[in-house]
């Protein structure tokens, strides 16, 4: 699974077609033609249901190097020192607008509704009442002109405003002795952060980018911001957030990716 | 058997490779192979070079995923191996007896003969300058790769070792061509060692008995030389 769909949309404009994955992907096709006649008896719901994972990688494989993944998980929380920050930058080097990406092309987006979103809050939360996006501007900002890290290996300069996630956990009254973090958003993506990482001084609930509200493709309303994670640790059209002592795990955590992914 | 006498006879001297420089090899083999065609799939994902892409059939990983798990599992392999292999050659001294000294001038010369199909590689027990310059830098270059893998996993946490490869992208473009430098060590390697086939036994069963002062060869081998 890519988290960079092969196409060239006018977000991310200067690099050509990844001709490779299509490559990949007649690849995945023949094999999982070879498994359905080998496993005819199977249904075709059941085929689909198979993931990358199942068919790349045989169970006990897959299996020790997910365990390695976890090992990698604690050595990378023992490495992140909740002192330190990451690099910031100028208003000039920031890239305008920000890049695109999903687990989906830009073309199938869906925008979410302002006059219907809220952001609900569950877990070891005192205040759960709602947020309107109204309420959540209104709240003092803190900007962070950061780098912006993804796991392909593509990077750029970004300038976000929000309230300080710290902040926002001290206001609705959220247990900071809580293991984990969880976000849900609008397209059925979710993820989920330490509460270490959670409580880092550049970790932001962004509500604007170069001093404008945040568009579409890029997380409006709300999005989470970390200096210290990946860039798909980061997730965008949040609708629910959730203190927890239980891993919630992340949309690509849960296909194969580092869960942790520090930078 | 209980005469010390008999015991020391039973002492047999240390071969060319001892035991844990071999075990340490084959892993270390599998190993850097494993960091290579993982690599390579993360690589393209994100191509560095526009015209470079590596073919689905020689890398790791059917998707980004895999590769990222074999990836960040070898490394530790890797990594406590490659610290055990240079622990091991600085307390043993095998460093300094088989890499040491690099004269350039050898180096030169040796590099024209190899080029013209006429280096010597008689006596297995003492490496010519080609093979030291080789080992040495090869060496190096896997500390560079370390350190530059680190700075891309951990581009805050080490921002300082980031920065000295010009950061992020600088660090990945380091990575890549160490991994290439790595590489072209590996085609010269294999094929010289297939070039001189009993090196690789010797890689596999110890080869030759050695001095155990000098490590050498405790007499002159040039009779074998005429096979």
């Amino acid at each position: 699974m890519s988290l960079r769909p092969p196409t060239s949309s006018r977000f991310r404009p200067q690099r050509p077609i990844d001709q490779s994955l299509l490559h990949e992907h007649r690849a995945l096709i023949e094999r999982i033609d070879r498994r359905g006649v080998l496993r005819g008896s199977l249904s075709l719901g059941a085929l689909i249901m198979l993931s990358g994972c199942n068919i790349s990688e045989s169970g006990a494989v897959q299996a020790v190097l997910r365990r390695i993944s976890e090992f990698n998980d604690g050595v990378q929380s023992l490495l992140f020192n909740p002192n330190k920050l990451a690099p910031t930058y100028t208003e000039a080097e920031v890239v305008k607008p920000p890049r695109f990406n999903a687990y989906y092309e830009i073309e199938d987006l869906k925008p979410v509704d302002r006059a219907t979103w809220k952001l609900e809050l569950a877990g070891l939360i005192a205040d759960k009442r709602p947020w309107s996006a109204e309420q959540l501007q209104a709240l003092p900002e803190q900007e962070l002109i950061i780098r912006h890290i993804c796991v392909e290996g593509w990077d750029y300069i970004g300038q976000w405003s929000g309230v300080n996630l710290r902040e926002f956990l001290v206001r609705i009254g959220a247990d900071l002795t809580a293991k984990y973090v969880g976000f849900r958003c609008a397209d059925d993506y979710f993820e989920s952060i330490d509460m270490a990482t959670a409580l880092h001084p550049q970790t932001i609930l962004a509500t604007r980018y170069a001093h404008e509200p945040i568009a579409d493709p890029f997380g409006y309303p709300l999005r989470l911001r970390t200096a210290t994670k990946l860039g798909f640790k980061n997730p965008k059209w949040i609708t629910a957030m959730e203190v927890t002592n239980v891993n919630p795990g992340g949309f690509h955590p849960n296909n194969g990716f580092n869960w942790f992914s520090g930078l | 058997m209980s005469d010390t006498r008999a015991k020391s006879d039973h002492a047999r001297p240390p071969r060319l490779h001892p035991l844990p420089i071999r075990i340490m090899h084959w892993i270390n083999a599998v190993t850097i192979i494993v960091m290579i065609g993982s690599g390579w799939k993360i690589y393209n994902d994100e191509v560095i070079f526009g015209w470079l892409h590596f073919p689905q059939e020689v890398v790791l990983g059917i998707w980004a995923q895999h590769a990222l798990q074999w990836h960040f599992a070898a490394m530790w392999v890797f990594t406590l191996n490659g610290l055990a292999y240079l622990v091991y050659g600085l307390v043993t001294g095998r460093f300094r007896r088989k890499l040491l000294p690099i004269r350039p001038r050898e180096v030169i010369g040796e590099v024209i003969d190899a080029l013209r199909l006429r280096l010597k590689h008689d006596d297995l027990t003492v490496y010519n300058a080609v093979q030291r310059v080789l080992y040495l830098g090869v060496i190096v270059l896997c500390i560079l790769q370390l350190l530059s893998g680190l700075a891309i996993w951990k581009p805050v946490q080490f921002q300082e070792l980031t920065a000295l490869f010009t950061g992020f992208q600088g660090a990945r473009l380091a990575h890549f061509l160490f991994m290439a430098g790595i590489v072209l060590f590996l085609v010269v390697h294999v094929c010289l060692a297939l070039m001189v086939p009993r090196t690789l036994v010797a890689m596999v069963t110890g080869g030759p008995e050695v001095d155990p002062e000098t490590g050498a060869a405790p007499t002159p081998q040039t009779a074998i030389s005429s096979s």
